[in-house]
C-alpha cells in the first residue's frame, strides 16, 4: 500500500488507519467471542492449536469451520465435508459481488483486490456497505482492508485464546468455553433472523438437525442443511413474494 | 471414525479452497451479473438450516464435554444468553459470556449437591 504522501493521493494510509480504529471496538469484540468459541470447540474436536489457528486463516467463516470440525470429528468423508463447507460459505459470493463495485478503485491492482477478498466476512461486509458510501472512491478499498484485516488478526489471535483457554482452564470452566461456540450461534441466529427466509430456514433446520442425527451422524449436517433448507425455501418462496426478498 | 476419515491438513486445505472460491469467485462476476437469484436464495435456506441443525443437536444431543451438563442446564443456559443478549441492546458479547457462566454455575451447583447428599 502507498503511505499517501503525494498530493494525488488524499490520506490513504489514513483510512486504512480509519478502518482499523474503527473495527477495534464491539465489531472485534463479537468476533473474538465467535473466536475464542472456535479456539476451544477445536481443543475439544481433538485439532492441535495450528490446525485451529489455520482454519481462521484460510477459511476465515465461522460457519464453516464449525461445520469442519463437527464433520470430521463424526468420521464424514471428506469431500462431502468440503461441499458442506462450500454450501455455507456460499454466501460469500453474492457479498463480494455486492461490495467490490462500491469499493474497488483503479488506483488498486488487482492482486491486492483478490487478496482484499480474502477478510471479506459478514462484519466487515455490512460495515464496509454502510460505512463507505459516504467515503471519495479511492479511500474505500484500504478503509474497507484496514476493517477487514483487523477483524481477521483478531480473530485469528482470539482462536489462540480459546484453545489455551480452555486446556489450562479445569474441566468445570472448560464446558464452558466449549459451549461458547454453540450458545454463540444460538444467540446470532435468533437475534438476527428478521426476514422470512431466515425464520423458516433456522426452524426447519433446528427440527432437522437433531433427526439426522438419528438417521446417521455422519451425514447429519449435510442432510439436515440440504433438506431443512429446501423446506424452509419451499414454505417462503410464496410469502417472500408477497413481501419482497429477504436474504439477510 | 472410519477408515475413510481424511487428513486433518488436507481437509482444512480443501476448506480453504473451497472457501476463498467464492470470494474470488464473486470479485470476478461483481459488475456482470445480478447477484440475487432464487438460487441464491435457496443456497442461503440451505447455509442456515445447517448450521442451525448443527447447534441444536449439539445443544439437545452433545458428545464430550458438554454431555456432562443436564439438557435442563443447557436450554437454561441459552434462554438467559438471549435474554441478556437482547438486555444488553443486543450485545452479542454480553449475552454470550452469559451464558457460558450460567452454565458453569448450574453445573457447579448441582455437583456441589450431589456431593452433599
Amino acid at each position: 500500500m502507498s503511505t499517501g504522501h503525494s498530493a494525488r493521493a488524499p490520506r490513504l494510509s489514513g483510512a486504512f488507519r480509519d478502518g482499523i480504529r474503527d473495527a477495534i471496538g464491539v465489531p472485534a469484540a463479537v468476533l473474538a467471542a465467535g473466536m475464542i468459541g472456535f479456539g476451544a470447540f477445536a481443543l475439544e474436536h481433538g485439532f492441535s492449536v495450528w490446525l485451529a489457528l489455520a482454519c481462521t486463516l484460510g477459511i476465515w467463516a465461522l460457519p464453516g469451520q464449525i461445520v469442519l470440525l463437527e464433520m470430521h470429528a463424526s468420521g464424514a468423508p471428506g469431500p462431502f465435508t468440503v461441499l458442506a463447507v462450500m454450501l455455507t460459505s456460499a454466501r460469500f459470493l453474492p457479498m463480494a459481488m455486492t461490495l467490490m463495485p462500491v469499493v474497488r478503485h483503479p488506483r488498486y491492482s488487482r492482486l491486492a483486490v483478490y487478496a482484499g477478498a480474502q477478510v471479506i466476512a459478514m462484519t466487515g461486509w455490512a460495515w464496509a456497505m454502510r460505512a463507505c458510501r459516504e467515503m471519495p472512491e479511492e479511500e474505500r478499498f484500504p478503509y474497507f482492508a484496514g476493517f477487514g484485516g483487523a477483524c481477521w488478526a483478531a480473530g485469528i489471535a482470539a482462536t489462540a485464546l480459546g484453545y489455551y483457554l480452555a486446556e489450562g482452564f479445569p474441566q468445570t470452566v472448560r464446558l464452558g468455553f466449549v459451549f461458547l461456540a454453540p450458545v454463540y450461534f444460538f444467540v446470532i441466529l435468533i437475534g438476527d433472523a428478521r426476514t422470512a427466509l431466515a425464520i423458516a430456514a433456522l426452524a426447519c433446520g433446528a427440527v432437522a438437525g437433531p433427526i439426522m442425527h438419528f438417521v446417521s451422524p455422519q451425514w447429519s449436517v449435510l442432510l439436515a442443511g440440504l433438506v431443512g433448507g429446501t423446506i424452509a425455501y419451499l414454505i417462503q418462496k410464496p410469502y417472500a413474494a408477497r413481501h419482497g426478498r429477504g436474504v439477510s | 471414525m472410519g477408515a475413510a476419515s481424511p487428513d486433518p491438513w488436507l481437509l482444512v486445505l480443501a476448506c480453504v479452497a473451497a472457501t476463498y472460491a467464492w470470494r474470488g469467485l464473486g470479485v470476478l462476476l461483481s459488475g456482470r451479473i445480478r447477484a440475487e437469484s432464487e438460487l441464491f436464495n435457496w443456497v442461503a435456506c440451505v447455509a442456515y438450516a445447517m448450521i442451525a441443525g448443527l447447534i441444536a443437536r449439539v445443544i439437545v444431543m452433545p458428545t464430550g464435554l458438554l454431555a456432562e451438563t443436564l439438557l435442563a442446564e443447557r436450554a437454561a443456559a441459552c434462554a438467559l444468553a438471549l435474554l441478556a443478549f437482547y438486555a444488553s441492546r443486543r450485545n452479542l458479547f454480553v449475552g454470550v459470556i452469559t451464558g457460558m457462566l450460567i452454565l458453569i454455575a448450574l453445573r457447579e451447583t448441582r455437583t456441589a449437591f450431589a456431593s452433599l447428599v
